[in-house]
């Protein structure tokens, strides 16, 4: 189940070891992203590319804004 | 785009997903940090003075007033419980009935801009507007702090003298 949540609440599981996504393209990420947050296009979401992603620990995606 | 990529993580076996609905404007809006070519740009809220001179709709005009001799503000923002802008004190409106409760002679509304603004392209539309100084607030309508146009000014010619690039 995905949940959705607020900028207090990504704080709070940072803290907590969450890791994040950003699923907008490379250009776009290397302009600003949040600190740490690992890029993974949507388009490239697979089992290949999330392979690098921890699935003990929460995930995070986010992209500009309400899109 | 990222409530499908939330999903196909979930269709990849991930059980502890979440979506950030708000996202990177959210964060950046807010003055958090990022990384990136463009983060170390100025930006209105990096240049903003904080602690800033608030007061509630329903204070008087001679408490503010006071307030603001005692500590040396032009200006004062007027704020509704939910701390939301609601309106901006100057010394002119000061003139009124001390009686008078603030939101009677608040210029209602008033002009905000976002943290997360390039400060060039503020800068520019403030001078376009000859306007002094600007309030900056959170998406969400909460007060951030207050642009002056001198201080903005100053720091893109600190950045000019740096070299730093100026476009966002």
């Amino acid at each position: 189940m995905v949940a959705k949540i607020d900028r207090d609440e990504v704080q709070r599981l940072l803290r907590e070891g969450a890791q994040l996504v950003e699923v907008l393209p490379p250009a776009e990420y290397e302009q600003e992203h949040l600190p740490g947050a690992l890029n993974i296009p949507l388009k490239q979401l697979d089992r290949e590319t999330t392979a690098q992603l921890q699935r003990d620990r929460p995930v995070i995606v986010y992209c500009s804004d309400y899109q | 785009m990222s409530p499908r990529a939330a999903w196909r993580l979930e269709s990849l076996g991930f059980t502890k997903v979440f979506h950030y609905v708000a996202g990177k404007a959210d964060w950046s809006a807010s003055g958090l940090p990022l990384e990136g070519r463009l983060a170390s740009l100025p930006t209105a809220g990096g240049v903003a003075r904080r602690g800033v001179l608030t007061c509630r709709l329903t204070d008087r005009v001679g408490e503010v007033r006071e307030r603001m001799a005692t500590v040396g503000d032009s200006a004062c923002v007027v704020l509704n419980d939910e701390g939301i802008v609601m309106g901006r004190l100057r010394q002119k409106d000061l003139n009124a009935d001390a009686e008078a409760t603030a939101e009677s002679v608040m210029e209602s509304g008033p002009t905000t801009v976002r943290p997360d603004l390039p400060l060039a392209d503020i800068v520019e539309r403030m001078q376009r507007r000859g306007v002094g100084s600007v309030l900056v607030t959170t998406p969400d309508g909460r007060l951030s702090g207050i642009l002056y146009r001198r201080h903005a000014e100053a720091r893109l010619t600190e950045m000019e003298n740096e070299g730093a690039p100026e476009e966002k």
